[in-house]
């Protein structure tokens, strides 16, 4: 009854579109994953780049993917380390 | 040297004939030189909503084989001065030609017209390739609807991956009472999903299956609410800086009541 004079009132209309970009920002998350290895280069890159400041890690070895689910696109990185460079921390 | 656009979706039927249609007569209007190049090769469509179906004798595949020369398959338009069509073959397929003969094709056309517009098939395959192989810029048309936007942004990351940056978007096809209403994608959304620049909007308008049931581009002599959008557009792709146009939506009395008991 109440849901009946909401809509009779046009209060329940948050509207589909708000549906529409949803679904949309997620297929899209998808269908970019698969656009270019490049772009996976260019954030193993950089991640290499950051991590070394910290330890040596094995960029041989190392994996950088994107991995999906039904409900989520996550980047997984395995990196395999060697040595923590304990010298490096960061000193606040 | 003239100026390549080609006109590009992704998915079909979401107005690339009708805007390639409407841009080049506008274009042509401005007294610029223009030549609408059909390049959806075996499902042309240009010439019927152009009007010009019963004036073709050689087609685009025609040339690139040599059968003719370039200025014999060009079609001019008796209606406007300035304006030229180049059929697609309708009986051959799209690999009859390749990106390098388009390319060719393109550069030929530019040193005669001062714009060269390409109407791109659906899809991202050959035709797809080849259409877009000499264009300098494109434009890509999009409506509010989830499939036509998830298209785009795949086209949006092909033309990339072949060198052609900032893609320019048409959102055609908006219905303003259902943007209001929520239950239609805004202009917003969309620009905030494909991250791309905005030369225009089109909203849905009868006037254009007027138009196109005629033969006669809704561009050049209609107070319509696309025909405006359309001249708008013209302006903004010769460099001009034009306001986006505003949708007036006759709210209901109902609506109007609403508002005022605050609801």
């Amino acid at each position: 009854m109440f849901e009946l004079i909401q809509k009779l009132f046009g209060k329940e209309a948050q509207g589909s579109k708000n549906i529409a970009k949803e679904r949309l920002r997620f297929v899209l998350v998808h269908d970019r994953v698969n656009v270019s290895p490049q772009y996976m280069e260019a954030i193993k890159d950089d991640m290499i780049k950051v991590i070394s400041n910290y330890m040596d890690i094995n960029e041989n070895e190392m994996e950088v993917n994107l991995t999906r689910s039904n409900t989520q696109v996550a980047l997984v990185a395995n990196i395999p380390v060697n040595r923590m460079k304990r010298t490096n921390l960061p000193s606040e | 040297m003239g100026e390549v656009i080609v006109i590009t979706s992704g998915k079909g039927g979401v107005g690339k004939t009708t805007t390639t249609a409407n841009l080049g007569t506008g274009i042509a209007l401005q007294g610029k030189k223009v030549v609408l190049v059909d390049a959806d090769i075996g499902l042309r469509n240009l010439d019927v909503v152009m009007g010009l179906e019963n004036r073709i004798v050689y087609d685009l595949v025609d040339v690139t084989e040599g059968n003719c020369r370039l200025k014999q398959a060009l079609i001019r338009d008796k209606r406007y001065e300035t304006l030229y069509l180049l059929p697609a073959a309708q009986t051959r397929d799209k690999n009859a030609v390749s990106p390098d003969q388009m390319q060719q094709l393109c550069k030929d056309l530019a040193e005669e017209f001062d714009y060269v517009i390409i109407d791109c098939p659906a899809g991202i395959e050959q035709g797809f390739k080849n259409a877009i192989a000499g264009a300098d810029r494109a434009i890509i048309v999009t409506t509010p609807e989830v499939s036509a936007v998830r298209d785009a942004d795949r086209i949006i990351g092909l033309l990339e991956s072949e060198g052609k940056h900032n893609p320019r978007l048409i959102i055609n096809r908006i219905r303003p009472l259902m943007v209001k209403k929520g239950d239609m994608m805004d202009i917003d959304d969309i620009i905030e999903i494909l991250a791309v620049d905005l030369i225009g909007i089109i909203p849905e308008d009868e006037y254009i299956v007027i138009s196109t049931n005629r033969g006669e581009p809704a561009v050049a002599n209609n107070s319509a609410m696309a025909s405006t959008a359309y001249r708008n557009i013209v302006r903004r792709v010769m460099g001009e800086n034009v306001p986006l146009m505003t949708f007036e939506t006759n709210e209901s009395l109902w609506g109007k009541f609403k508002k005022v008991l605050g609801f």
